[in-house]
């Protein structure tokens, strides 16, 4: 007996001890990246965040919640989404789509995009199912359709630059119809479509939306419409919701971001808006995953949707004034990148543009 | 999910759910509003967890266990303790599976272990004097029974101790039963002590993973929201080996990737305080559990002279309690519920108290075994309890 227990002191779990699905989605390539521009880099343009603060209106609306006497914002709110913040955001898009949103089952919050995009992939994909990936993607959409079960397909953008040797735009990386529509097969589940895209900045036309739309709808597939960068859209460009065409509302998830919609990434609050038919599953993933999200910081974005919703289309509404101070961004960084013989792609849209490094490679 | 719609009302006096209606600490929200006016603390952190938050939860957790902790490989933030759980079970449980689950259980064991494609096996908690239950020390598990759970497929053992429902704090022996067959099967224990601080005169709270052989095996499981009372802030930590936790970092690099910032910064700030004077009794870890043994003591005199019978907690902040002496006749209610849930809707709506169906935490089994007792949250301010003592003392005055 004694010596058995003493052999077994020392032994750490003699089994594999994790689950198969981790397989092959160790690997990371922020982690890798951030330690490297921490560890030596003078300017980290890398990691998506930005480095100016957070608007006044929203670090505000935080400070008031946490002074206003309610210490109740300290404990668990809705599991789904605090209702003042669900309510908020349904008005908001009632009035960007054009159909009337119930907060309770059209609108779920969740922990950044990031959670919005696994509660998807885990409520709606299953093993022997693909989904259609357009690449470059953010990086975690292939990790989380495999640990969901599912197959990635990938189907790549591909640059068309114009002919009189000026700088190429996102415009300029298209779809090839026919390519896309081979990739649709019997065992298709899903599309993933980022629009404003990361890392290129694609603003897909209404065009390229509706044969994105007319293939879902030809073979019933769902569409996970990644849209966090919304409100960052340049040269007068329109952002066009996907769940807005013919066929498509009822097939679509939206995701939102409040970091991306209001420069504070580190709140981490997210969302989708969808038909219920689609949101009960993401809420059963919800309430077996995170279950609540964190109070307070719903209550300060509520506050800063609120604001925002008074000042629609206005010239003081932020998704007005970030747009334009960021497109000033761009196009310093382009010109600045192009000087230097970088040949910079410019965005239509988020806050990342690419940059083709090949007269490079012969440096040493 | 069911009975939570019902803390909506205001005019129901809400001892249902385990949330706190008391205030947490005043210099935990003060570092919150110290941390939201920095503007880098509103951008992302590390992933794993914020530098300072892991930094100091180390340094607690290494006074506690008596053993070094590397902040950056043996720990991973969470959203809430919920989130670690889930994690853990994704990380470490899969299909083919079996994991224990010792009932009564926190509703989500289940569901979890389930969506991570394994078969949950229960095991309960028996009272020791026939039904006679006078303190949760009375319910035990039968080492016996125990054993024959365990077999070749068995991958786990989740344990809560602090325990909700009940209340028991597993004592040395108890946890040395479990550990010596978690090392005989070479399984894991998945220890959730979120209630680690709430142990009251007499009781201490003895972390499974500091026995003999079961750092190598164990994840353990706090939370921020049970230990400063800030439920809302869901941030929780997970501490284990590096060879367990570099598994539940993947899995979280892939489902949520980071928890918010500010609230970890807070949260770091208030441990740096309370780490300072963890050898003082003004400790909010231990004046918390002082403030709240008082609260226990007065509930359990209300139960009591409201004709109820209260199983005293060692730990936790809940009470659960025998309702079957009051011989509440509900047979002519039709719902085919178990007792305790058609007791509770019925207290709910002629009574304006609101509590929690103990049989919500067996497994379908023994669901029938338990459908006598009921479960009462105590973390709740003078008003609140003042009101429930209105409610209890008038309770025979008006009956059915």
């Amino acid at each position: 007996q004694t010596h058995f227990l003493s052999h077994s002191l020392q032994a750490k779990m003699s089994r594999r001890v994790q689950a198969r699905r981790l397989e092959g989605i160790d690997k990371n390539v922020w982690v890798e990246f951030v330690k490297l521009a921490t560890t030596y880099s003078k300017v980290n343009l890398g990691q998506g965040f930005p480095d100016f603060p957070a608007p006044d209106f929203l670090t505000e609306a935080f400070t008031r919640a946490l002074g206003g006497g309610n210490h109740m914002l300290h404990q668990y709110t809705r599991a789904f989404g605090h209702p003042p913040l669900v309510k908020v955001l349904a008005q908001f898009f009632e009035k960007l789509l054009g159909r009337d949103l119930d907060p309770m089952t059209n609108v779920m919050v969740t922990v950044g995009a990031y959670q919005a995009l696994f509660c998807c992939f885990q409520a709606l994909v299953d093993e022997g199912d693909e989904v259609i990936i357009i690449e470059p993607f953010f990086d975690c959409y292939e990790p989380m359709v495999k640990m969901a079960g599912g197959t990635p397909v990938f189907v790549p953008l591909r640059p068309n630059p114009p002919k009189d040797g000026k700088l190429m735009s996102s415009a300029d990386w298209q779809l090839d119809p026919a390519e896309l529509a081979s990739k649709f097969s019997e065992r298709t589940k899903a599309i993933v479509l980022n629009s404003p895209n990361n890392p290129l900045g694609k603003v897909f036309s209404r065009g390229e939306l509706g044969l994105i739309a007319e293939l879902c709808v030809k073979h019933d597939v769902l569409c996970i419409s990644d849209e966090v960068y919304e409100w960052l859209v340049y040269d007068g460009k329109q952002h066009i919701r996907i769940a807005s065409l013919e066929g498509m509302w009822d097939r679509t998830v939206i995701i939102g971001s409040a970091g991306k919609t209001f420069s504070a990434t580190g709140w981490k609050v997210g969302w989708v808006v969808g038909p219920d038919r689609l949101l009960q599953h993401l809420r059963t993933v919800h309430q077996n995953s995170v279950y609540h999200c964190a109070t307070i910081a719903q209550e300060a974005v509520a506050q800063g949707f609120q604001r925002e919703l008074m000042l629609y289309g206005k010239p003081e509404s932020y998704f007005v004034q970030l747009p334009k101070e960021l497109q000033q961004k761009r196009d310093w960084l382009v010109r600045s990148l192009d000087s230097v013989g970088m040949k910079p792609i410019i965005p239509e849209g988020t806050y990342f543009l690419v940059a083709d490094i090949s007269p490079f490679s012969e440096s040493p | 999910v069911e009975f939570t719609k019902v803390a909506a009302d205001p005019s129901i006096v809400n001892l249902g759910q385990g949330l706190p209606d008391i205030s947490p600490p005043s210099y935990v929200k003060e570092e919150l509003a110290k941390a939201a006016a920095v503007d880098r603390l509103n951008q992302y952190t590390r992933g794993f967890g914020h530098p300072s938050l892991v930094k100091a939860l180390s340094q607690v957790y290494e006074k506690v266990c008596g053993r070094k902790i590397d902040p950056l490989t043996d720990i991973l933030v969470t959203v809430g303790a919920y989130g670690s759980l889930f994690s853990t079970i994704q990380a470490l449980i899969e299909e083919g599976d079996e994991v224990i689950i010792i009932e009564p259980f926190y509703d989500c064991y289940e569901p979890m272990v389930k969506m991570a494609g394994a078969k949950p096996v229960f095991i309960p908690l028996r009272c020791k004097n026939d039904g006679n239950s006078a303190s949760s020390a009375d319910w035990v598990l039968d080492p016996a029974e125990l054993a024959n759970k365990f077999n070749s497929k068995t991958k786990a053992i989740i344990l809560n101790t602090p325990h909700n429902p009940i209340g028991k704090v597993f004592t040395r022996e108890e946890l040395q039963v479990i550990a010596d067959l978690c090392i005989k099967h070479d399984t894991l224990c998945i220890s959730d002590e979120v209630y680690e601080w709430l142990v009251y005169k007499g009781n201490k709270h003895i972390k499974i993973a500091t026995l003999p052989g079961m750092w190598e095996r164990t994840v353990t499981i706090g939370s921020a929201g049970k230990t400063y009372s800030v439920t809302g802030w869901k941030l929780g930590w997970s501490i284990g080996p590096e060879n367990l936790i570099k598994h539940l970092q993947v899995v979280h690099q892939n489902t949520l990737y980071t928890c918010p910032t500010p609230l970890q910064e807070a949260l770091a700030q208030a441990f740096w305080i309370d780490y300072r004077r963890m050898d003082d009794p003004d400790c909010y870890f231990y004046s918390l559990s002082r403030e709240l043994e008082s609260k226990r003591d007065r509930m359990a005199q209300l139960l009591k002279e409201a004709g109820l019978k209260p199983v005293i907690p060692d730990g936790g902040y809940f009470i659960i309690v025998d309702v079957s002496t009051l011989n509440v006749d509900l047979s002519d209610v039709n719902e085919k519920q178990p007792y305790d849930y058609k007791f509770v809707k019925w207290m709910i709506a002629s009574k304006k108290l609101s509590a929690i169906p103990l049989s919500a935490f067996f497994g379908p089994e023994t669901k029938k075994q338990f459908e006598k007792y009921i479960r009462f949250c105590f973390i709740k301010q003078d008003s609140t309890l003042d009101a429930a003592e209105v409610i209890l003392k008038n309770w025979n005055k008006q009956t059915g």
